[in-house]
């Protein structure tokens, strides 16, 4: 299978401290890859290079066989890449179900069909019944899923994913576990996420990027990384596994 | 077309706006020669705070400077009426261009440096101060002694050439409030209106849903920028005289911006509700305090500060979604 996204040699520092050092790997198309590492990895800067938040220092992006490294977010996203945030960043005032039609208006020109494509993008995410709610008054499980609901109506052909399960108890995380496994069946969308919850990565990734100090150590199927002992030194077996 | 304009209104809200309009369109018939001129401040202000709100209240960017817009238009107008005899509706089509570059290079200086909330608030006024200054000095407008339309007796109206009774502005401001009202709503029910409202609850986020915010904003300045510019035009041509110290003064710009945070920022009705509640009231007590005899220089500002006071206090989003409420109106727009 060709790659998706293709990340080569790609260094950040910031004043010294090195974020990402000489970083490779690749994304295969239609699949789930999961990056995980402790915190301070560089698993976010990572994420920001990628959705165009700021540029590498070095290295290259390619998206699609596209270079994509240094493009602004809002080129990068219609190139055909949507992300989440860590910290939700839904737009509050505005309803869930405008706050979708914004991501579905991106390749849509009018709102009638825009709301359409967002009511069955709703639907995928559970939330179709509290479309009329605004963005605002919607619990955590909620927010993170309409985060994705958004970035999905802008119709990806990659969706990044941070921390979407963090802070959220095991019957949410298993929630949102089925919704994007059933995705990535039926759409074949790719899905590149950053987890720290282990339970949801071994359900999805098929395959996982171990970072530790802005470098892979670790890469392969989730039962090869697991058992890697460079892994459990410097990140499994330190973490309190709940 | 129509079924289209009033899709998704309440059926109440349809007889009350029908109502309203109703009642201005007649009101000329019963008012007084100082009603009729209290009225049409009303709508110079319900009009240019729908202007200001389509910045400020769709797509979240302060300006503090709208009067440069008013008074370029108003300038450009008048110069090419005074100096070339060109009448005021060709004007119009050298005026709102003019006060849409301007518009331009106040978003351009801003987005494309990245001058953010109150810096961007700061440029604005520094770009209005700038042409209040710079017109004083401008000679070819007679600078600091004013600028003077000749003043025509009420003998007939000149529509043509805005020569008339002042019921003739007040049916002219009138079609622009509804205009623009009908404009706004379109505006925001489309595409770029929800980019707009996406942009001011989270610009990050706007730009990782894939919008080209500087693109957007621009869109917002310019097209705010040349609605304000119509009604300098009016102001002109009904005043018949500018001085840059009052045109371009910065009062100028906070009296337009007070109507919509009265009536409600980012709402469609909120700007035309604020600008009668204000204008009507603080009128009315103009008018009182003169029948009982008391000159106060200066109670009508006073009189805006408690409005505002006791508004942003009680009723933050403004008076328009408590009305709402109120009347059963659910807010169906946002």
């Amino acid at each position: 299978m060709s790659a998706l996204l293709t990340v080569d040699a790609v260094s950040k520092r910031f004043r010294g401290l090195v974020a990402v050092d000489r970083l490779s790997f690749e994304v295969p198309a239609g699949g789930i890859y999961a990056v995980i590492g402790p915190n301070g990895a560089g698993k976010t800067t990572l994420f920001n290079m990628i959705a165009g938040v700021f540029a590498p220092d070095s290295g290259a992006i390619s998206f699609a066989g596209e270079r994509i490294e240094g493009l602004p977010p809002d080129r990068v996203c219609r190139c055909g890449i949507g992300r989440t945030f860590q910290i939700v960043r839904p737009f509050p005032a505005l309803s869930v179900e405008d706050n979708v039609i914004v991501g579905a208006l991106l390749h849509r020109q009018h709102v009638v069909d825009a709301r359409a494509h967002a009511h069955a993008v709703l639907r995928r995410l559970d939330l179709y019944g509290k479309r009329a709610q605004r963005a605002s008054s919607l619990t955590l499980p909620d927010r993170k899923r309409l985060e994705v609901a958004r970035a999905l109506a802008t119709d990806p052909k990659l969706l990044l994913l941070d921390e979407v399960m963090a802070g959220l108890r095991p019957t949410e995380t298993d929630r949102i576990v089925a919704i994007l496994k059933e995705l990535n069946r039926d759409t074949g969308l790719t899905i590149l996420l950053i987890e720290h919850v282990m339970r949801a990565v071994m359900a999805l990734a098929a395959r996982i990027l171990v970072l530790h100090h802005g470098a892979a150590i670790a890469q392969g199927t989730p039962e090869a990384v697991v058992r890697d002992p460079a892994v459990i030194h410097s990140y499994l077996g330190v973490e309190d596994v709940s | 077309m129509i079924a289209r304009l009033i899709e998704g209104v309440p059926r109440r809200a349809l007889i009350l706006l029908g109502v309203l309009l109703l009642g201005l369109i007649m009101a000329p018939l019963v008012a007084s020669d100082y009603l009729l001129t209290v009225l049409i401040l009303i709508l110079y202000f319900a009009y240019t705070g729908q202007a200001w709100n389509i910045m400020m209240g769709f797509a979240g960017q302060l300006s503090l400077g709208h009067a440069l817009y008013v008074g370029l238009g108003a300038y450009t107008a008048a110069t090419l009426y005074v100096h070339f005899g060109i009448g005021p509706w060709i004007g119009l089509l050298v005026a709102v261009p003019v006060a849409a570059l301007a518009g331009a290079f106040v978003g351009f200086l801003a987005f494309r440096f990245r001058v953010a909330g109150v810096y961007f608030a700061i440029l604005t006024i520094a770009v209005a101060e700038f042409a209040r200054v710079g017109f004083d000095h401008l000679n070819w407008t007679s600078g600091s002694s004013g600028l003077f339309l000749p003043v025509a007796q009420y003998t007939h109206n000149d529509l043509w050439n805005l020569r008339g009774h002042p019921a003739m502005f007040y049916y002219i401001l009138l079609a622009a409030t509804v205009l623009a009202f009908i404009g706004c709503r379109a505006l925001l029910k489309s595409r770029i209106g929800y980019f707009w409202l996406a942009i001011r609850e989270d610009e990050e986020a706007a730009r990782s849903a894939g919008i080209d915010t500087f693109h957007y904003k621009m869109a917002a300045v310019v097209i705010s920028a040349a609605m304000t510019s119509f009604a300098g035009v009016i102001y002109a041509f009904f005043y018949n005289n500018l001085f840059p110290e009052q045109v371009f003064h910065i009062v100028r710009s906070i009296e337009i911006i007070l109507g919509p945070i009265v009536g409600g920022i980012g709402t469609l009705f909120g700007p035309i509700l604020g600008a009668f509640v204000l204008t009507g009231l603080a009128e009315t007590l103009t008018a009182a305090l003169a029948a009982a005899g008391v000159d106060l220089p200066g109670t009508k500002q006073v009189f805006y500060g408690i409005c505002l006071l006791l508004v942003i206090m009680a009723l933050p989003d403004g008076i328009w979604p408590w009305l709402c409420k109120r009347i059963g109106l659910a807010e169906r727009e946002k």
